[in-house]
């Protein structure tokens, strides 16, 4: 087996902590700079492709776009490296499904208005297995050997979701919607973002074991911390703001591609027009004199270059913002955490065996160190799949974030890949066999994580506010690393430059 | 070593030899019978034929002069190498050759032959150490006694446990071994004795590697699957195919499931093609998906209008088989190598995507396996038939099998419900195929098809009146309202595996 740990550029990055490079000779001028070439920034790139005839220059770091949402290819099939789905969106995501529209996810509506999606991009079934028990069974909430009572309080859990799902708060707007901003500001709910989630739960009575790991699962899933480590209104969001309709499925299903999201990188990078700088360390940004100037250096070569900007959307984490910044930043990003994850990817010749259902999808663990994998050709339509690439994905939970990350930094290959295989192991006892490469990211700062505290707390507003000339898109603004986050902020800045 | 002690081993090699002999005969006459039907007829002949030999060897004896002792060791290893491989060997030859009867009488005649030599060489070897009724009683005694061994062991333990193609070459390697022993024990000497012994473990180690290696042919377990005795598996990159042959009956399965029966398969192969190509009048290109058995293919060539047939099947060792294996191209009249049809090894799905806007057809058989898996149930969904859509000419009509609408009726009027949801107007219909029991198709067009049907001369089944039956539905199978098969809910395959676990 072979393989290596790839990106992101972590050593890059920490440049930016240690003192300034020397100012650019030459200033560029540009109309609107973009910094970050994640979804926040394709989507303020594309919004200002529709209408604006200035000059728009986006800037990215990693030699790829897409940041959470980039993507590989190996000779089995393209795979993800982070984000690999978008739920269905609902009603309060208009900007996705017109999106959709536009990018044929949606090819028309049936007789009563729902959307019909194509259905390549719908993620085929089986959707998800469980190991437990040393079998394998369909869905993800487990039932072999689970006792009556302990399934009667998952669908209690679930009825109850349901429930959530329907209400709406005393200012007549969901409880829970996508983007987080849209939901209810009723207060009584909004409380619920300063307890834990197991607190919550434990309080509601949901202490079934099988249900709790579940829940758990779903928060490391989403947000990388487990129900202890993210707020209850956050969990509850996970549960109940999903469940757009679509007249060809279900709600619960996603859409999906072997990119992962990396597919929507390239709709949206086809459909912008700027010139693109890739590889490049934006370092400092700053108002002078009715203009914005960013300083940045080449990654490889170490040059200084610079821009002289109408405009500057920030489309970065807020700790990065911040450190581009400087005084200027203020307190921007102060009490965000993003625990750091592991994601590899596995190119294998045959899909590794195991007892019960056929592979899936999604194909997770009961109480596994990881999340599992998903099978990044499962949309393929082929009847026989042979070759295939895993993208398993680890959220590093084990030790609070900074230590997780010093930690997972210092890892070589080796190290990474046994963590890897030692959990997949207990499924696939063939799982090294069958694995051709591994390889592996380690996402030192992956996802913002909603902790306790944190969404209601108004910092998000204050830090989403433009300065002066200088905007903001990003993901981590709505405390949750969602695409449909990402995307609407980033048209919401684009739109802002147009008006 | 004393005279007493070779004595007793020589007689212990006549108890082992007859053993030997009377397997083989057993062996061959069990295989005519799985192979050939009627084993009355088989039994007999093998044994009369076996026993004749056996006289044709005894009488040969007497032209040997000197040397017996030799030729004895060489007629073991002889035995040894004929009889251990011959079921190997019958059951090779059995799908590779038309005149199978030829070789299993001259495979007989061969080893009954030999068989014959060894009593008469031995008593010659003996002739010296005993006296003449001693000699007599004890050789026979031994003999006999071998005989009655070989009867119980080969129905209770070998057949059951080994299986044919084992017991054959350990009993094979029994021979081999008496032939070792015997230059041993007679102080066979000379640079030729160190030879045959040498020889005689080569031969030892190849009939031991046959022993092994059957177990690669078919596994104990996979016998005892199939009624009938396999006579040829292989396991492709997709599939386990097993043919198997009980009497007369020639069976096919892909992954354990039955694909056809040569007893009633053009039951099912006319109901598969008639019903549609009848009325299509004019039909000059015909696209079949699946049907690697050219069974399909074989029920299209009777209309002389048909210029050209796209078969497109995912295994090539399928299209192979029923290209090059004389028993099958017998079945299906050597209907891929014909010129009008062109063979390509495929995935259906992905096929469809990359044909050009040329690729248009006016009849299509989709012969898919049953979708009892989420692989196959990708075949039957609406994003397939949205495709396959694409390759029908204007006017051009799909004829798909469709499992058994009576076992699996929600399944069946679920494949319906897909094909209605993606534009085809469907005409549902079923007949009964011994083999299989009930089983449905649906005729799917996207225009309303002709009435007329013209049915081509010689069809077994189909006449213009039965056709008309075959489209009514009794209320047992009858029409039921489920869901629509979609790559993204599989409703189909939750549907069969659920209709057909109530059978089972």
């Amino acid at each position: 087996m072979e393989g290596t740990i790839v990106g992101p550029s972590m050593a890059v990055g920490h440049r930016l902590r240690e003192g300034r490079p020397p100012s650019p000779s030459r200033w560029d001028r540009a109309d609107v700079v973009i910094v970050g070439g994640g979804i926040a920034g394709l989507a303020a790139a594309r919004e200002l492709a529709r209408e604006f005839r200035g000059n728009v220059v986006l800037v990215e770091l990693e030699s790829d776009l897409g940041g959470n949402s980039s993507w590989g290819q190996a000779t089995a099939s393209a795979y993800p490296w982070g984000a690999h789905y978008v739920p269905l969106p609902g009603r309060e995501a208009p900007e996705v499904v017109a999106l959709f529209e536009e990018l044929g996810v949606i090819t028309g509506q049936d007789s009563s208005g729902r959307p019909i999606y194509r259905e390549q991009y719908l993620c085929h079934d089986p959707h998800e297995r469980l190991f437990l028990h040393g079998r394998w069974q369909e869905g993800l909430i487990p039932q072999l050997g689970v006792s009556a009572d302990d399934r009667a309080e998952a669908d209690r859990f679930l009825a109850r979701m349901q429930t959530l799902r329907e209400s709406t708060g005393t200012d007549g707007r969901p409880l829970f919607a996508i983007p987080v901003d849209r939901s209810s500001a009723d207060p009584a709910w909004r409380g619920l973002d300063l307890e834990t989630f197991s607190t919550w739960l434990d309080r509601e009575g949901f202490r079934a074991r099988p249900l709790r790991w579940y829940l758990d699962y779903c928060c490391r899933d989403d947000f990388g911390l487990g129900t202890s480590g993210v707020s209850a209104w956050a969990g509850l969001h996970y549960f109940a703001a999903r469940g757009g309709e679509a007249a060809n499925a279900s709600s619960s299903t996603v859409v999906t591609w072997p990119h992962g999201n990396g597919w929507l990188v390239e709709r949206l990078r086809e459909r912008i027009r700027a010139t693109v700088r890739r590889g490049c360390l934006v370092h400092a940004v700053r108002e002078e004199g009715g203009r914005v100037r960013v300083e940045g250096m080449d990654a490889k070569t170490g040059e200084a270059v610079g821009w002289d900007a109408g405009r500057v959307i920030l489309a970065v984490p807020q700790f990065i913002a911040a450190r581009m910044l400087g005084e200027a930043g203020g307190g921007r990003g102060t009490g965000a955490v993003y625990p750091p994850w592991l994601v590899a990817n596995l190119s294998v010749d045959r899909l590794p065996t195991g007892r019960g259902m056929e592979a899936a999808w999604d194909n997770v663990l009961y109480e596994g160190r990881g999340l599992g994998y998903v099978i990044a050709n499962h949309q393929e339509v082929q009847s026989v799949v042979r070759e295939s690439v895993l993208t398993y994905y680890l959220p590093l939970d084990h030790a609070a974030p900074t230590e997780a990350r010093r930690e997972a930094s210092t890892w070589t290959w080796e190290q990474a890949r046994d963590v890897v295989l030692a959990d997949l192991r207990r499924a696939h006892p063939d799982i090294a066999d069958v694995t051709r490469r591994m390889d592996i990211r380690i996402w030192g700062h992956g996802m913002i994580c909603p902790v306790p505290g944190f969404l209601w707390s108004g910092r998000r507003t204050d830090w989403a506010r433009p300065v002066g000339r200088i905007d903001f898109a990003h993901s981590d603004l709505s405390g949750m690393s969602l695409f449909e986050e990402a995307y609407i902020r980033g048209v919401e800045a684009g739109r802002r430059v147009l008006t | 070593m004393n005279e007493r002690t070779t004595r007793l081993l020589l007689l212990a090699s006549v108890f082992v030899i007859a053993t030997c002999g009377l397997i083989y005969e057993l062996i061959a006459g069990t295989l005519a019978s799985y192979l050939l039907g009627d084993s009355v007829l088989q039994f007999s002949t093998v044994i009369g034929v076996y026993l004749f030999a056996m006289g044709v060897g005894s009488w040969l004896s007497g032209f040997v002069s000197r040397g017996e002792a030799r030729l004895f060791v060489q007629v073991q290893f002889l035995i040894g190498l004929v009889g251990g491989g011959s079921a190997a060997a019958l059951f090779v030859l059995f799908t590779q050759v038309n005149a199978f009867r030829p070789v299993l009488y001259g495979l007989i005649f061969l080893i009954g032959t030999l068989v014959g030599l060894e009593i008469p060489l031995l008593l010659r070897i003996l002739k010296d150490r005993l006296e003449f009724k001693d000699l007599v009683a004890r050789v026979f005694t031994f003999d006999y006694i071998g005989a009655l061994l070989a009867s119980l062991l080969f129905p209770l333990v070998l057949v059951p446990h080994l299986g044919l193609v084992r017991s054959s070459f350990l009993f094979g390697m029994l021979n081999v071994v008496v032939g070792i022993l015997t230059a041993r024990v007679l102080r066979l000497t000379g640079p030729w004795a160190t030879a045959t012994v040498s020889g005689g473990a080569v031969l030892f180690a190849v009939l031991l590697a046959g022993f092994v290696a059957a177990d690669r042919f078919t596994s104990w377990s996979e016998r005892n699957t199939y009624p009938d005795p396999i006579i040829h598996a292989f396991s492709s990159p997709y599939q386990r195919i097993v043919l198997t042959r009980g009497g007369g009956d020639l069976r096919l399965h892909l992954n354990g499931n039955l694909q056809f029966s040569s007893r009633d398969e053009y039951r099912y192969h006319e109901s598969l093609v008639h019903p549609g190509l009848s009325r299509m009048t004019g039909a000059k290109r015909v696209l079949v998906l699946g049907g690697g058995d050219g069974l399909a293919v074989r029920e299209v060539l009777k209309y002389p209008g048909v210029e050209q047939v796209q078969l497109v099947d995912l295994d090539p060792a399928m299209t192979r088989l029923f290209t090059g294996l004389p028993i099958l191209t017998n079945l299906n009249f050597g209907a891929l190598s014909s010129p009008k049809v062109r063979v390509e090894n495929a995935d259906a799905f992905t096929w469809l995507a990359a044909a050009g806007p040329e690729a248009k057809y006016d009849f299509v058989i989709v012969d898919f396996p049953d979708p009892s898996n989420f692989s196959l149930g990708k075949l039957y969904s609406t994003a397939f038939y949205r495709r396959l859509r694409t390759v029908l000419a204007p006017g051009g009509a799909v004829v798909i099998q469709c499992t058994s609408p009576l076992v699996a009726r929600r399944a069946f009027w679920c494949i319906d419900g897909t094909l209605r949801e993606t534009g085809f107007l469907t005409r549902p219909y079923h007949v009964y195929v011994p083999s299989f029991g009930e089983w449905g198709f649906i005729l799917a067009s996207t225009d309303p098809l002709p009435t007329e049907l013209s049915l081509p001369d010689g069809l077994k089944f189909l006449s213009a009146s039965t056709v008309r039956g075959l489209f009514e539905f009794p209320p047992d199978m009858d029409r039921v309202v489920v869901e629509v098969n979609r790559l993204n809910n599989q409703a189909l395959v939750r549907y069969f595996e659920e209709d057909w676990a109530k059978v089972r």
